[in-house]
């Protein structure tokens, strides 16, 4: 791998810029592997990075059924934060945010982590005791967090309508400095260019269509580029994971259903800061390049269609122009769905199954891509040792049968 | 938007009904004999399946009533919709698992002839 650096950019502006190389390698799938990731998203290119740079586990084929970059992670609102109630839950997503904080680095790819905070608008009594109770949890578990007035929402976010006369009135908000947003595209090209520069595979156009189960035993997949044996698998496809589950005969307490966000024509620099609101469901933040970014609500229907209904954008931008009535007249540029696995406590699954040598880590719903590095990390470890880390031990499969939840439901910071 | 034809009203649009998952999912009848992971298999558990999906939808902001719908969960196509029987156990039925078949299929779609006497609705030809 090419360092990237400005000693290169300078070098291959000399050189008429003729000189740059793929950032990762087009290779043929490898009859067998020491380790196979299913889903080339940001979550399973962040797995075999750390599977290689943790775990010395090189051998790795990441399988792609479309491009890197083409699923989820591309399809989000790339929101980070980590101010989530529950501690099993907030310890994750703190891990997260402690490697999003150092990931430029680490990758050699600058993922413009942008740490501009994140306002979620409390607008009514019980939010506002909702938002004492998260911020000071937030705080006994060390994650930086604050109550802010609504003067004080005001005084960051001047175009918002803090006026009490609001049918939705801001109380308040609370306000996490270290969030923020990332660019999302850089953080799957990131991963897989530091990835690849480690040895692993990055296969694209490569769809598996059965799981090889043999005695208990996951020794292998067949996909559309013909089969590939392993006998550790991790299978992370997002909306796709009860279809993966169903290939080895596995069901997930998962439903899958289209998330929608859109962004606007680009305007001139007037949000510096995220704001979400759980009670009006919306959220908002404005791109390097000027367009707001705009997040809804999941379909209530389930679906695999990477697109919803226009109501729920209805609904949304209701929210958004009551928050900011500035915004009325910007017109809308582009609208796109994602699928999204959604657990029935809103937490994910990063967890053994009762196959052995089959992994799963999925059920992030709404909130996968702000935990791109560290649900990486914590399954890179589950698939190298054949155990959980002491943060995903929780999040296994089975605390559905012990009744052992972790129900972050309403309760992390927005509706899901 | 979803154009969802309601067994009682006709086609309205998706904003007047409010969605109940997987249909068919029968509360056990002695659930002290289950097993946990059984248990937990019925509380939680969904096939989730990409393609068609029998499903429940309450028409919430109508007759109020709940029904199925065959829909197809990538073009979201919807294929029909049915009078739910004992088998399909909605949210709000209180089914018998006794009578209710095993294979669920003895359901009565949207403008067949045993629709009118079973729901006692109005003719949809009048609407």
């Amino acid at each position: 791998m090419k360092r990237y650096s400005a000693m290169s950019l300078l070098r291959n502006a000399l050189s008429h810029n003729r000189d740059w190389r793929p950032a990762w390698r087009n290779p043929e799938p490898k009859k067998s592997y020491d380790a196979i990731i299913v889903g080339g998203g940001g979550h399973g290119l962040a797995t075999a990075y750390y599977l290689a740079r943790d775990h010395g586990i090189r051998n790795v084929a990441v399988l792609e059924k479309g491009w890197i970059g083409g699923g989820n992670t591309g399809r989000n609102t790339t929101i980070v934060r980590s101010n989530y109630l529950w501690t099993e839950a907030a310890l994750l997503y703190e891990k997260s945010m402690q490697l999003w904080e150092g990931l430029s680095q680490d990758l050699n790819y600058n993922v413009m982590f942008s740490q501009r905070g994140v306002y979620n608008l409390g607008h009514s009594l019980q939010d506002m005791r909702d938002i004492e109770r998260r911020v000071n949890a937030n705080r006994l578990n060390g994650i930086d967090a604050e109550v802010v007035s609504a003067a004080g929402v005001k005084r960051a976010i001047p175009c918002i309508n803090t006026s009490p006369g609001a049918r939705y009135p801001i109380l308040g908000a609370s306000l996490q400095r270290r969030a923020g947003v990332a660019r999302h595209d850089a953080v799957a090209w990131g991963f897989a260019r530091a990835a690849d520069a480690l040895g692993v595979d990055i296969i694209e156009q490569c769809e598996v269509t059965g799981i090889d189960v043999r005695g208990g035993q996951a020794v292998g997949v067949e996909t559309t580029r013909g089969p590939i044996a392993s006998n550790r698998i991790g299978v992370v496809v997002a909306g796709h994971a009860s279809v993966l589950a169903n290939m080895a005969g596995l069901r997930l307490p998962i439903e899958s259903h289209p998330l929608q966000a859109l962004v606007s024509e680009p305007i001139k620099p007037v949000l510096d800061t995220v704001v979400m609101s759980g009670a009006v469901h919306g959220y908002i933040s404005q791109s390097d390049k000027g367009e707001l970014v705009i997040g809804a609500g999941i379909d209530a229907y389930t679906g695999y269609g990477q697109r919803g209904s226009f109501p729920v954008i209805e609904h949304t931008l209701q929210a958004i122009i009551e928050l900011f009535p500035v915004f009325s007249r910007v017109r809308m540029l582009r609208l796109w769905g994602g699928i999204v696995d959604v657990c029935p406590d809103a937490c994910p699954i990063v967890s053994k199954t009762p196959v052995q040598g089959l992994y799963f880590n999925c059920g992030w719903g709404t909130g996968g891509f702000k935990s791109t590095p560290g649900s990486g990390w914590v399954f890179a470890h589950t698939m190298a040792h054949d155990e959980p880390h002491e943060l995903n031990a929780p999040f296994s499969l089975d605390r559905f049968a012990t009744g052992a939840l972790i129900d972050e439901h309403g309760a992390a910071a927005v509706a899901h | 938007m979803l154009l969802i034809e309601c067994p009682w009203c006709g086609p309205r649009a998706e904003t007047e009904f409010s969605y109940g998952g997987e249909a068919g999912i029968v509360r056990p009848a002695d659930p002290d004999a289950l097993s946990d992971a059984e248990w937990a298999d019925y509380l939680f558990f969904r096939a989730n399946p990409r393609g068609a999906h029998r499903e429940l939808w309450n028409h919430a902001a109508g007759c109020r009533r709940w029904f199925g719908v065959e829909r197809d969960t990538v073009t979201y196509g919807i294929e029909r919709s049915f009078v739910l029987n004992a088998a399909d156990a909605g949210p709000d039925s209180d089914p018998d698992p006794a009578s209710g078949s095993a294979s669920g299929d003895v359901v009565q779609a949207v403008g067949s002839p045993g629709l009118e006497g079973r729901a006692g609705a109005r003719t949809r030809q009048g609407e």
